[in-house]
């Protein structure tokens, strides 16, 4: 008898069993993470898999689709705002919320494309066109009353937990964050391995000869940037309902907007693992940091080692830390 | 009532052209250097505020005026671009925008929190003796401080561009501007004009930073808006133009100022973010930019 080949196996390819041992091993062990860990080191664990999720957003855009967007925080505070002011104003709860969030982050990602490729803006010019709509949009929601304008919008904090609402301590938001990291890894090895991945990378390494040979560019950029958006606009809503309180200033800053772009780079653009990897040494190194800075308690200190950490990995492993680490320990994953 | 809106409304434009002005020449750095080596740099407001800080400590701790410890900042700015571009930035020219834009993010990085260790975070600000004094030309008052800011400017930019049209060096780094290979080709020492273009932008910065701090008190927090603000300025200028970056300081200085009188003072940078949409969209070459071929 023989088997067509099934989603699951397509989706499994050709990866080497110890890479499924260890994503298997992975998936167990943050599982059962909160059992073990203090309130501190879930706190942590929290950030990383936020930093994993929100890279892996990206990285479809900029790592798979090759166009850099410095303005994610836009999606994140879209997503944010709308799903926290229907809660807030209306009482409609996340889980309703959530599709009219991710809808308006998506119409967003659809105008900036749109825009952004019809006019066949790249590289620098398409990364200005990102930053200026999310400094527009921080702008125009520091005026906009219903949002609560520069002074922010506040969630009310109950003691107890209501899933209904997505209310409830870090436990209950661990477990989501894990949800929507995992679900976006498995999503992005499926993306990759389908027609339209294969058509993304041709188009990240020439535009010019995909078009040529018959890739429709326009389209699939533009499914990129939907797709990167909307991932981006789930992380907004959790961000929202995990922190309680949105302000312009924070939700569409710009230094949001990189931090974003942090994890994939750092950890290896285009890899499935790059941005968790990267979002492990980045979230590790902030901690670590943190720790110095209050022992030196020097302004500053702290962001200053973050600094040179970033300048020593960007010089000696400009391609991300994944693939050199990847060769290292024997997992096949090369960037794409 | 008219003649009275009239009257602040030209106050406002002037006072715009002045301090557009010296935006312009801030632009100025960030134009030079993409223009020539196609990097941007994104630690250009860090550099500006460091700029900034350093005429604020010469005022502070020497009594030195920011207009006299220019030049030194100037020249301390055009060595540690050159070493700068030397070190860190040469390896990754030609490298893809990413690796660019993370090893600059991590030079602003340092930079702004140096400052920060260094100054606080409380804002600095120099009072000169002039800062009161105004200059009266029929109905529009012109302040003293913004109007030797915006001549400083103006006299730095002319010096720039007598540099890139009367000087051997300033010629090659044009000419390694429009044909790399080229340049190559008649022996010209490229890596070294890299790091003079490197030094060039970041001494133009270094002094838009001394004269700015005359007119506005410094933070670190400024840092990233500054940054941003170039970008609009070269953008909506066009980018790698020199009459692009100072004619687009110039609009920016006006707008701002003019949409700080007319509507609320914070909606002054959404105008300018508009802007830079509109014509990233329209005429990605900027107003004043020459076509792409």
């Amino acid at each position: 008898m023989t088997f067509a080949r099934r989603p699951l196996q397509r989706l499994v390819g050709d990866a080497a069993p110890r890479t499924l041992w260890l994503l298997a091993t992975l998936l167990v062990v943050l599982l059962v993470a909160p059992a073990i860990l203090g309130k501190y080191w879930l706190s942590v664990l929290i950030l990383v898999l936020y930093f994993a999720y929100v890279g892996q957003a990206w990285n479809i855009l900029m790592g798979f689709a090759g166009q850099l967007s410095l303005g994610h925080a836009l999606y994140v505070g879209l997503g944010g705002y709308v799903a926290a002011g229907l809660f807030f104003h209306y009482g409609i709860g996340p889980w309703a919320g959530v599709f009219v969030a991710v809808a308006a982050a998506a119409l967003a990602g659809m105008i900036v494309g749109y825009l952004g490729f019809r006019f066949s803006l790249a590289g620098v010019y398409f990364a200005l066109l990102t930053i200026a709509f999310s400094e527009f949009t921080r702008l125009a929601f520091d005026h906009w009353d219903w949002a609560g304008g520069a002074g922010g919008l506040f969630l009310k904090v109950d003691a107890g937990t209501d899933i209904v609402n997505l209310r409830g301590g870090s436990l209950l938001f661990y477990y989501v964050i894990l949800a929507l990291a995992a679900g976006a890894f498995i999503l992005c090895r499926a993306l990759l391995e389908s027609r339209l991945g294969r058509y993304w990378l041709a188009i990240r390494e020439d535009a010019e000869a995909a078009q040529a040979v018959g890739v429709p560019v326009l389209r699939c950029k533009m499914i990129a940037i939907v797709i990167s958006a909307a991932l981006t606009a789930l992380a907004g809503v959790w961000n929202a309902f995990y922190y309680n309180n949105l302000f312009p200033e924070t939700a569409f800053a710009m230094g949001r907007s990189i931090e974003i772009t942090l994890a994939p780079i750092i950890g290896g653009l285009g890899t499935l693992f790059g941005p968790i990897v990267g979002a492990v040494v980045l979230t590790g190194l902030g901690e670590a940091f943190t720790d110095l800075g209050e022992a030196l308690s020097i302004p500053g200190i702290k962001q200053i080692f973050y600094g040179l950490a970033l300048l020593v990995i960007v010089m000696y492993r400009p391609a991300g830390v994944w693939p050199w680490l990847a060769e290292k320990l024997g997992f096949g994953e090369r960037r794409k | 009532m008219t003649s009275d809106f009239l009257l602040s409304l030209a106050q406002a434009v002037t006072k715009g052209l002045l301090t557009g002005m010296v935006y312009g020449l801030m632009a100025l750095g960030l134009s030079v250097i993409f223009g020539v080596m196609r990097v941007v740099n994104f630690a250009h407001g860090e550099m500006m505020v460091v700029g900034m800080y350093l005429a604020w400590m010469g005022f502070e701790y020497l009594g030195v005026s920011p207009l006299l410890s220019l030049p030194a900042i100037a020249a301390l700015f055009f060595f540690a671009g050159y070493a700068l571009q030397r070190s860190l930035i040469s390896p990754f020219i030609g490298r893809p925008e990413h690796q660019q834009f993370l090893l600059l993010l991590a030079v602003a990085i340092l930079l702004v929190n140096a400052c920060l260790a260094i100054a606080g975070p409380d804002s600095r600000g120099v009072q000169l003796d002039s800062q009161f004094d105004s200059y009266e030309l029929g109905p529009l008052v012109f302040d003293a401080v913004r109007l030797h800011a915006a001549l400083a400017a103006v006299a730095i930019a002319a010096l720039l561009w007598l540099f890139f049209t009367a000087t051997r060096t300033g010629k090659s780094i044009r000419a390694a501007a429009d044909n790399h290979m080229g340049a190559l080709v008649v022996g010209l020492d490229v890596r070294r004009l890299y790091a003079f273009t490197f030094g060039v932008g970041a001494a133009c910065v270094g002094a838009a930073g001394a004269l700015m701090i005359t007119i506005i008190p410094v933070t670190p927090f400024l840092a990233g808006e500054y940054t941003l603000l170039a970008f609009v300025i070269v953008i909506v200028g066009g980018l790698g133009s020199m009459t692009g970056a100072l004619m687009g300081g110039l609009l920016i200085g006006v707008s701002e100022a003019v949409a700080g009188l007319l509507l609320q003072p914070s909606l002054k940078s959404m105008f300018s973010f508009g802007l830079l949409i509109l014509v990233l969209l329209l005429r990605p070459q900027g107003l004043f930019g020459k076509s792409n071929s």
